[in-house]
């Protein structure tokens, strides 16, 4: 690991403030951070410690909206009464996300800035192969080699890479909204719209871009409309714990009418599904939410509202699975948000 | 207001119980300086990733990744690692009194090759405080982030259910 120079900030300003030199990067927990170091994907002269800034922790229902603190971890937020009713999805997402001991020192600020596990950008410098994250314009080693795990939506000949964060997943299906703080003063950025994929980038002329935080911008927490929709977050992986998603789905479910029969028996009044690593972003079913409302809570009736949804879906050759794999993923998603199962 | 950048790092903390300063490096991990510069080689260099566990030692009673935490973001708080776990006078010493959670590793033969076992215990004392040692998928579900390749899953999670007293 390079060595650097550190300050512990002592207001957000303060920490922004840094931040508009380009050679400085921000710390809150370090669990991605520090192995980015180690390999080279970040080199910084100068570090800026936000740990100690209690302004940026703290979870609050407020009026009618959910706000959580940049500097609040994954444990935290899970565990925490006003998430798991309020926003059980995104509470189910952290819980779901990498180990108990990472989840006491990841913070959700940090979290969404997480980059893709690609096994071909995680390489220690120098670099082995291509990588177009890694050195601009080198090429994608994954799309020639192998990409099993990678995107299904949104990516292009330069880079074929997903974003592997859960709670993001659970932040864009609920509408979350992220303060941010930077040179020209705070303001908000959708969660739906946070990420950008590789098509979306390249489209604003800089196809290595990932997410529409400016350059010196800092969250510093998010908002939340409080939902009493049943929810769920829906994890696929290749053993049970500690382990990151091959795709994943989070729903949020409001049902018609009286309960006869059981949530079987009823029909959708409402309902929010975003998947997750099928993109460089979570990726919003909005053609599907538009579909839903007045279809019976069956899988029957799910599954061809979800695959006319997922239409667009441009699979690489290894990973067509994941297209039968989102849609199930989605499908008990919704079922168990409405209580099917 | 300009913050104050500085490539050598003061720091106060308390380390099994014993209050010290520290000079440090700001890129130097908990993991590091402890093995390196205090000399408690408890905590293992596993991975050096976040993947294995085997380096985990509580910060402040929760349990984290010592190769994932800078000894910068420790100041002010208090660090427990394995070798703190039966207090300063236990471990080693004739008649010493092992921590519960290390006899009932003990008592279900829970390790073989014993390198995670470590960080298995500081994950268990955490895992039982923070009341998650309710059940076997409870804690298999809690445990998860300490690996051992060995596959003595069976034996810790008996283990931690008993020094939870959930071993009905």
């Amino acid at each position: 690991m390079r060595d650097f120079a550190y300050a512990r900030a002592g207001t957000a300003e303060s920490a922004a403030g840094a931040l508009a030199d380009p050679r400085t990067t921000v710390i809150a927990g370090g669990t991605e951070l520090l192995n980015w170091f180690r390999l080279g994907i970040a080199a910084p002269d100068r570090v800026v410690d936000i740990g100690g800034l209690d302004e940026l922790r703290g979870i609050a229902v407020d009026g009618g909206e959910l706000r959580i603190g940049a500097l609040a971890t994954l444990n935290e937020i899970g565990e925490h009464p006003l998430v798991t009713r309020t926003a059980g999805a995104l509470a189910s997402a952290c819980l779901q996300a990498a180990s108990a001991q990472l989840r006491n020192r990841a913070t959700i600020g940090g979290n969404v800035l997480q980059r893709t596990r690609c096994p071909y950008f995680r390489a220690e410098e120098p670099m082995p192969w291509p990588c177009s994250k890694r050195d601009p314009g080198s090429g994608c080693s994954s799309l020639a080699g192998r990409h099993e795990r990678q995107a299904i939506f949104g990516w292009t000949q330069d880079c074929v890479a997903v974003q592997p964060s859960d709670p993001a997943v659970a932040l864009a299906m609920l509408d979350a909204q992220a303060d941010v703080l930077g040179p020209a003063g705070p303001r908000t950025i959708p969660m739906r719209e946070f990420h950008l994929t590789q098509r979306e980038a390249a489209d604003v002329g800089q196809p290595m871009r990932e997410t529409r935080l400016e350059p010196g911008e800092l969250i510093t927490g998010y908002r939340l409309p409080v939902s009493a929709d049943g929810q769920a977050y829906v994890k696929v992986r290749e053993r049970a714990s500690y382990e990151y998603a091959i795709v994943s789905a989070a729903a949020a479910v409001r049902l018609d009418g009286a309960r006869a029969g059981g949530a079987r028996g009823q029909r959708i009044a409402t309902a929010r599904v975003a998947l997750g690593s099928v993109a460089q972003r979570p990726w919003r079913l909005t053609a599907a939410e538009a579909g839903l409302p007045g279809a019976p809570l069956t899988r029957e009736a799910l599954i061809p509202v979800i695959e006319r949804a997922m239409a667009d879906a441009v699979p690489l050759p290894q990973n067509g699975f994941k297209v039968l794999m989102a849609r199930n993923a989605a499908v008990r998603a919704l079922l168990t948000a409405g209580g099917a199962r | 207001m300009t913050l104050d950048f500085t490539h050598r790092a003061e720091v106060a903390l308390r380390l099994n119980g014993r209050d010290l300063t520290t000079v440090v490096s700001p890129r130097t991990t908990l993991l590091d300086w402890l093995r390196d510069d205090i000399g408690l080689t408890g905590a293992k260099k596993g991975c050096n990733e976040g993947a294995c566990g085997t380096c985990t030692v509580l910060v402040d009673g929760r349990r984290m990744n010592g190769c994932l935490t800078l000894v910068v973001q420790c100041a002010g708080r208090s660090v427990t690692t394995v070798e703190g776990l039966a207090g300063m006078r236990g471990v080693g010493e004739v008649g010493g009194q092992l921590h519960p959670v290390q006899q009932a590793f003990a008592d279900h033969d829970a390790f073989q090759c014993g390198y995670c076992t470590p960080g298995q215990l500081m994950s268990a004392v955490a895992c039982i405080a923070e009341g998650h040692a309710t059940d076997d998928a409870s804690v298999r579900e809690w445990m998860s982030g300490n690996i051992c390749r060995c596959s003595s899953y069976p034996q810790i999670t008996a283990a931690v259910l008993a020094a939870a007293g959930e071993d009905r």
